[in-house]
């Protein structure tokens, strides 16, 4: 008799999704999935999709979901958590929605101590619209709008929110990981089912950044982008406990 | 007979809500609606609702969208500056069908303009603002009791037609102190089921609230439902209140605070014998075109009064279709037409 | 021993698994599945452990892992 030890979480439908090969939402919605069945809140859980490729998130989350303007998933967050503080109420963003349309949104948040769990996928580019910079691109990172390089001096520098947000007291827990290999990815999941712990537990805000790949838009295989985490993105943006309680 | 009480326009649009069974308030500071933030702050606090003072406008308006889709009565408030930083949110509401109530009360424009009162957000709230094809129902009150009836009659029609309602109010009315019945207090209105509500998908299928809808002819398919629901509420809840209209030559159009100089010029110039009536529109949409296009033929002149450079006004010409002429006077910058100009310019036209 | 399903159909190419498997059980195919994408297949050309890491970093949840 042969015994399942590895399959896809009830929370997530199954459907082929629309991402890239290699592009780590896949990985992450599974991730947020695993961990919301483990913690058995499905049935109170209400999600809030962001703008951008996320933006059909709820085409393979199988609960309750809801998507916001580019930038105010977490005020959207907000009004949900507020009203249903018995629900256990996500952010899903990119890096694009979250630290450049969407900062006053989440630092403000943040700042209140809403009891909500914002997942944060940080791939350095904006993928939907066809790569262009982000405010977390790498300095020198080629991109739509940044043929040569991310210049400094013209296009500022990347931008570490969650250094900026941990020091705000409402938040309580922050955690910076990456999908790039399987030892890390269970890192990850470590560090989201944490996050909706500190959710279901009523301690207040918590924040997962996921060091994601965006293979098509950095201009390399699956493989070259993992490897391009481990050596330059992870080199900027270190991986560890930022904040926790 | 409950007491009478006084409180200015703002405060009587937020008892209103409360009557109305509003849990979820989120808005942002700006004059000349404060007291409206404040009183919310006061009473939601008071009956156990949620109040939140947001960092922006954008950021109240999509709290009130997050508490709408958990299935609050919900609302915000802001002035006219404020009102189109809310404009993307107020099209999410709109394209995700969810309620809300939305509540100007206008100052002078454009740009960061006046403090004072104006009416030159007309075209922002009743011919769109945000993008899409999309309509609001508009409600304009005249006076600080109808202030309260109509916050308190927004919440019911924005939850039967799942649309945001929106109350076109101005700075004067927001301020202006009147006595005030409470006619519905101890009602608490009925809930109305929510099956479309986020709550967490225990015992149903998830639920899914979204406005993008990329397939194939999906999305006209949607703006065809909801043009036959902007159809329907167009011919159920135009609401309007007109005087002398079957017996005046001149027939004045004003909405809004605008309409109570309106409506005294009206009545001095009955008194020297003068045939004028008045048309007040409190549905600015769905507009009340029918009654002005029924009397269009038979009125000689119709003037619109309005606190701006004329945007009401185009609304009448669409009414009348022509068939009679329509003049306008206006004042703009949140300077506020007078009884005795209304009456010049009666004057002139007759 | 234990095994691992891969659903080759639906299969992207990104080679992850291949990659993330300690004993290297993972190869590619030679032939192209209906997405015209050589996809990862199970090579049993070793002992596998039922670690599972091919299945924690496939973007496409499309691994599934048995024990014995």
């Amino acid at each position: 008799m042969r015994r399942l030890i590895f399959s896809r979480p009830k929370s997530l439908r199954d459907v082929e999704m629309h991402y890239c090969a290699g592009c780590g939402h896949g990985i992450v919605h599974r991730l947020l999935c695993e961990a919301i069945d483990e913690l058995g809140i499905r049935e109170r859980t209400i999600g809030v999709a962001p703008v951008g490729c996320a933006v059909l998130a709820y085409d393979y989350w199988d609960f309750d979901v809801t998507e916001a303007a580019h930038g105010r998933t977490p005020a959207v967050a907000t009004g949900i958590k507020r009203v249903r503080p018995e629900n256990i109420v996500f952010s899903y963003q990119g890096d694009g929605d979250l630290a450049a349309i969407g900062t006053a949104e989440i630092i403000h948040t943040a700042n209140r101590g809403e009891n909500i769990t914002v997942i944060f996928v940080n791939n350095g580019v904006y993928g939907m619209t066809g790569g262009q910079m982000a405010p977390t691109t790498l300095a020198g990172q080629k991109t739509d709008t940044t043929i040569a390089g991310r210049n400094l001096k013209r296009d500022g520098y990347p931008i570490k929110i969650l250094e900026m947000l941990a020091v705000l007291p409402g938040v309580r827990y922050a955690e910076r990981v990456s999908v790039h290999s399987a030892q890390e990815t269970l890192r990850a999941k470590r560090a989201i089912k944490k996050a909706f712990k500190t959710q279901v537990d009523n301690i207040g805000f918590s924040i997962v950044e996921i060091l994601s790949m965006c293979p098509i838009y950095w201009g390399m295989t699956a493989i070259q982008a993992a490897e391009r985490i481990e050596t330059e993105v992870a080199t900027f943006y270190p991986i560890g406990v930022i904040k926790s309680y | 007979m409950t007491p009478k009480l006084l409180m200015c326009g703002n405060e009587a649009c937020g008892e209103g809500a409360i009557l109305a069974g509003c849990t979820f308030y989120a808005g942002y500071p700006i004059t000349p609606q404060n007291e409206l933030t404040a009183y919310m702050a006061r009473r939601l606090d008071e009956v156990g609702g949620v109040f939140i003072q947001s960092e922006s406008e954008l950021a109240a308006i999509n709290m009130v969208f997050g508490a709408s889709v958990a299935g609050a009565r919900a609302m915000t408030s802001s002035s006219s500056p404020g009102i189109s930083l809310k404009q993307e949110g107020i099209s999410y509401l709109v394209g995700c069908e969810l309620p809300a109530v939305i509540v100007n009360v206008q100052r002078g424009g454009p740009g960061l303009g006046n403090i004072a009162p104006s009416q030159a957000d007309y075209f922002q709230a009743v011919k769109g603002g945000g993008h899409g094809d999309y309509k609001l129902i508009v409600l304009a009150p005249s006076s600080v009791q109808e202030f309260l009836d109509c916050t308190y009659h927004a919440f019911d029609l924005a939850d039967r037609y799942r649309n945001p309602v929106f109350i076109l109010s101005d700075g004067l009315l927001g301020q202006m102190m009147e006595p005030v019945q409470l006619k519905t207090i101890g009602h608490r209105p009925k809930t109305i089921d929510k099956p479309w509500a986020l709550t967490g998908c225990k015992g149903r299928k998830p639920n899914v609230i979204r406005s993008l809808l990329l397939g194939d002819g999906v999305l006209e398919e949607h703006n065809k439902k909801l043009q036959k629901k902007f159809k329907d509420i167009k011919a159920r809840e135009v609401r309007a209140e007109s005087f002398h209209i079957k017996d005046s030559d001149i027939i004045l159009v004003a909405y809004g605070s605008v309409a109570r100089t309106a409506k005294a010029s009206m009545q001095k110039a009955r008194s020297e014998g003068l045939k004028v009536g008045l048309i007040r529109p409190i549905t600015l949409w769905p507009f009340p075109d029918k009654l002005i296009e029924d009397i269009a033929d038979k009125t000689k002149k119709f003037l619109v009064i309005e606190m701006s450079a004329g945007q009401m006004v185009e609304d009448v010409m669409l009414a009348v279709k022509g068939k009679s002429e329509v003049d306008f006077y206006g004042r703009m910058g949140g300077e506020i037409p007078t009884e005795e100009e209304i009456m010049q310019k009666i004057e002139a036209l007759i | 021993m234990p095994k691992i399903k891969i659903d080759k159909p639906k299969c992207k190419g990104c080679y992850l698994c291949v990659v993330n498997c300690p004993k290297g059980l993972i190869k590619i195919s030679g032939d192209m599945n209906i997405k015209g994408v050589k996809a990862a297949f199970f090579s049993r050309s070793g002992k596998c452990t039922g670690c599972a890491m091919c299945a924690v970093i496939c973007p496409e949840c499309i691994i599934e892992v048995y024990d014995t």
